[in-house]
């Protein structure tokens, strides 16, 4: 029964499917277990980082393209709510129309993005894909009547998502549910969801076919495969989970702006946990989201303490501060590439089997 | 860059046709500069803006040649070139910093600027291609990945070194102000810029037309390992073209930031995109194409900047899609590949 | 006769696949020997692996007494090989001129080739005169063949390596190649030449050396090879008498 939950994509090593359940539960029980604001906030971002890098695991891992437009999707799944709440007032309707009309668009780009770059080598269209992302950022920061430029949109949320809403009087398990709790678990559902469907595809005969084209084009499209077709529509697919990502954090945050959607750092992020979580694995996805969003959080304040203690002295002291963590991240992910492709998911897995070989 | 035309042995043979060289693409560039002329009504104002526009396209070209030389002859593509950019333009503070408090300042303290910024630039790319680039020879999705790592981690230690903020990197006296020709002002400093780009085209052109290491070059780009069947070692060259791609980085870096008049940590990943425009549209691994496809975005970010300063960006992103439904392969595309 | 180049129990893996089940073999100085045998035979994975542009897997190769196996490809080129690949490796977007100078270690400019042996090879392939300045690209199949055997003797070198030069030229231009190739033998020039065109290899073999499935299945000289059909017939598959 798990198994085909699962899509028979077992975690395949105890470790890793101990952190999996640690991650499930945690954060389906987050708002009782850390019910402070900067905790959700974190669980929050966990989970739209899940989907997020799990859909460029498909592309990148999976297929073996890499592409710089991922953040532009998510910042159109993002903004189509935010403008839908701003223009047609908050509520349902907007969200659903919001909704509807982003994921036409990125299917829409992607599909002309595809097809256009696919042709060509995997050089050109990382280039290409940059380049889109950066008109596309730069598009959105200067359209400020539509999408509020630098300052971004906020809105509303519809009544049963909004804090102020409290469908029971008296608090469950010490904690008051509220709108906010509400959001946060539909992005709980549908991560959960999307995830489990992404593992479907990656199991399937079309993610079988990714793979071979991952490993070789040539031959895949000797045997007969339409390499081209193929990859746009890991594009398309990967392009739509990045949308509905990008829906979930306007949802959560109630607030829309290029610096938290389309940014390139939001890029480097999805990055750094891929290849540090796993590339190819889609669970490292979700091990790689938990530890950076927990790094990213708590591990700054660790480094403030280093700086704290390095104080005064001028270069070490700016090693340490937490600003600068982006640069042992980057280290880490440069030592990954090289060292540990299969990012930490592969470790463990590898581990795993050494463990079950036995004594020879 | 085709034929040559030295002193011929005998007469041409007639039934072959002799390599025309390819005029359309400069001949494309011409267009674009003289269809602005209408656009902007107006002749000074086209006069600067196309001064502009070369000056910048120049300087784009300067960051870009090594890139692209990389590129042909190696296979390697550094997503990380944006790094020597900023590195230069943030040594060039530090220098002109230095200078003005050792009491020179004005042009010689810009040249010495310059110097000291390859010089780092140069060494650092040295450090790079060892570390970063090496181990990842031929494996473009690695490379991809690991020159984009070294890049951020660049940018972190560049905050490190000079701190995270913008600062500002003034034109000496003497660069400040403009020429006036008629109606039109024409800045100086960009006619600095403009000179110097030139200076590196020519001596680019003139290193790969009329030296042996320019020939082995030229031919590497096209069959690297024949070159080596020759006899020629011609690792040590590509190490030696990575060095000197990063030297003009940095030297590129320099003119943005006096350009700009103050210098960020994310210059290198601003200007990253405008490269890669360029050598896209010139045709990976061509230098020609690089100067002329660096000409035309350069050009067009002016005149569209004051036309319709909200589409500057994608302009250039239509032009190169225009080009490349064009030629497919870039304006100059290589011979062999 | 000591061979110049010789070698033993070569094995080459091209990625998943065994190309080359330990080849043995001996190249006499001054003669000109042949390597035959069928498509796929193993012949243009032995001449790579000779110039180090495919790893040897097992086995030794010496040249002139020195180990060559697992060295890089500009080092054993510049023991004094040269290398005449099926692609004919021409550098299109250079003149005839540069690629001559870049196949002369010793030149840094055209000026500084050597004048007599230039003359000597134009009158061995007077195309390359009358082209001299046109980009390579622009040349014939036939000419740019030529301009690649040019390349490999611009400059005297112990051992010429040439993989089937006859393939897809006309007859006429074939007969110039062999006269020319026979001009290289008069100077004693030692050329291991792969050709599946057997007039070719009759009329300019002294040894031959034929591969099947990546071995060498018969060594020995040319003379015997072209008398005794029915071992044409069995190495080669087919009786080449016919092929005038």
């Amino acid at each position: 029964m798990l198994d085909r939950i699962l899509s028979h994509d077992r975690p395949r090593s105890r470790w890793l499917a101990l952190a999996l359940v640690v991650v499930l539960v945690a954060l389906a029980l987050a708002p009782f277990l850390f019910p402070g604001a900067k905790a959700m906030s974190v669980a929050a971002k966990m989970l739209v980082f899940i989907l997020l890098v799990g859909s460029y695991d498909l592309l990148l891992g999976y297929t073996g393209i890499v592409s710089f437009a991922h953040t532009m999707f998510f910042g159109i799944g993002a903004y189509g709510v935010a403008i839908a709440s701003t223009r047609l007032g908050e509520g349902w309707p907007a969200v659903a129309l919001g909704v509807a009309v982003a994921i036409v668009l990125s299917v829409a780009l992607s599909l002309v993005i595809g097809l256009f770059s696919l042709r060509v080598k995997a050089m050109f269209f990382a280039m290409i894909t940059l380049a889109v992302a950066s008109a596309f950022q730069t598009l959105a920061s200067q359209l400020s009547t539509l999408t509020g430029g630098e300052d971004g949109l906020s809105f509303r949320n519809p009544l049963a998502l909004s804090p102020a809403f409290e469908p029971f009087d008296s608090p469950l398990f010490g904690v008051m549910l509220d709108g906010r709790m509400m959001t946060y678990w539909l992005l709980f559902g549908v991560v959960l969801v999307l995830f489990l469907l992404l593992l479907r595809i990656v199991n399937s005969p079309f993610g079988r076919v990714l793979q071979a084209i991952r490993e070789n084009d040539f031959r895949a499209e000797a045997i007969g495969y339409r390499t081209v077709v193929y990859r746009t529509l890991s594009n398309v697919i990967a392009a739509l989970f990045a949308t509905i990502a990008g829906a979930l954090l306007a949802l959560w945050l109630r607030y829309v702006g290029p610096d938290i959607s389309l940014s390139f750092e939001i890029m480097l992020d999805i990055l750094l946990i891929v290849v540090i979580g796993g590339m190819g694995t889609i669970y490292g996805a979700v091990v790689g989201s938990a530890l950076f969003m927990l790094a990213q959080s708590y591990l700054q304040d660790l480094m403030k303490l280093g700086a704290g203690v390095f104080d005064g002295v001028p270069l070490l002291g700016a090693l340490v501060s937490p600003d600068r963590w982006l640069l042992w991240l980057g280290i880490l992910f440069v030592l990954s590439v090289y060292h540990f492709p299969a990012g930490v998911v592969g470790r463990l897995r590898a581990a795993g089997l050494a463990g079950k070989a036995g004594p020879k | 860059m085709t034929t040559t035309s030295v002193a011929t042995p005998e007469a041409a043979a007639a039934d072959i046709p002799k390599a025309g060289f390819d005029w359309r693409p400069i001949a494309l560039l011409l267009a674009l500069a003289l269809l602005a002329l209408p656009a902007l009504g107006s002749a000074s104002t086209w006069v600067t803006l196309t001064v502009a526009g070369l000056a910048m396209g120049l300087i784009i070209f300067v960051i870009a040649s090594g890139l692209t030389l990389v590129f042909g002859l190696m296979d390697v593509l550094n997503f990380g070139h944006g790094v020597f950019i900023a590195l230069g333009a943030f040594v060039a503070t530090s220098v002109m910093g230095w200078s003005t408090g050792l009491g020179w300042s004005g042009l010689p303290s810009v040249f010495a600027a310059m110097l000291v910024a390859m010089a780092v630039a140069g060494a650092v790319g040295w450090a790079f291609e060892r570390v970063i680039v090496r181990p990842v020879y031929g494996l473009h999705l690695k490379q991809i990945l690991i020159t984009m790592g070294g890049m951020i981690v660049g940018e972190e230690i560049i905050k490190v070194i000079w701190g995270p903020l913008q600062i500002a990197l003034p034109l000496p006296d003497e660069l400040r102000g403009a020429w006036l020709l008629g109606d039109a002002a024409i800045e100086k400093y960009r006619v600095l810029a403009a000179a110097l780009g030139l200076v590196v085209f020519a001596a680019l052109a003139f290193t790969l037309e009329r030296t042996k290491i320019g020939l082995l070059i030229r031919a590497g780009v096209q069959d690297r390992s024949m070159v080596e069947a020759l006899g020629y070692r011609i690792r040590r060259l590509f190490v030696g073209v990575f060095v000197a791609g990063s030297a003009l980085a940095g030297l590129g870096g320099v003119l943005w930031g006096l350009y700009q008049q103050s210098v960020t940590p994310q210059i290198g990943a601003q200007v990253n995109v405008l490269i890669f425009i360029v050598i896209i549209i010139g045709g990976l691994g061509s230098t020609l194409g690089c100067f002329v496809g660096a000409l035309a975005v350069g050009l067009m970010a002016n005149y569209t900047g004051f036309l319709v300063p909200k589409v500057a960006l994608f302009s250039n992103i239509a032009l190169m899609v225009a080009i490349l439904l064009w030629r497919p392969q870039g304006l100059y595309p290589l011979g062999n590949r | 006769m000591s061979a110049v180049l010789s070698l033993a129990g070569v094995h080459t893996h091209i990625g998943a696949y065994h190309i080359l089940h330990g080849v043995d073999l001996e190249v006499p100085e001054g003669e000109v020997t042949m390597l035959l045998g069928r498509n796929g035979a193993g012949k243009t994975t032995t001449l790579r692996t000779i110039m180090g542009l495919w790893a040897a897997s097992r086995g030794e190769i010496h040249f002139r007494g020195q180990a060559i196996h697992g060295r890089e490809t500009p080092d054993i080129a510049q023991q004094g090989i040269a290398y005449v690949p099926e692609s004919m490796g021409i550098f299109t977007d250079l003149t005839v001129q540069e690629n001559m100078v870049l196949a002369a270690r010793a030149a840094r400019h055209a000026g500084e080739l050597d004048a007599p042996r230039l003359e000597w090879i134009f009158g061995l392939f007077p195309a390359l005169k009358k082209f001299w300045l046109y980009p390579a690209g622009k040349l014939s199949g036939g000419q740019k063949q030529m301009l690649a055997v040019a390349r490999a003797i611009c400059e005297p070198r112990a051992l010429i390596l040439i993989d089937e030069p006859s393939k897809g030229l006309a007859p006429a231009i074939v007969r110039n190649l062999i006269a020319a190739l026979r001009e290289l033998k008069a100077q004693r020039t030692t050329i291991l030449l792969v050709e599946q065109n057997f007039a070719m290899a009759r009329a300019l073999g002294d040894t031959v050396a034929v591969m099947d499935d990546g071995r060498v299945v018969h060594r020995g000289a040319m003379r015997e090879l072209a008398e005794d059909e029915s071992l044409q017939q069995r190495l080669l598959g087919l009786s080449l008498g016919a092929h005038a």
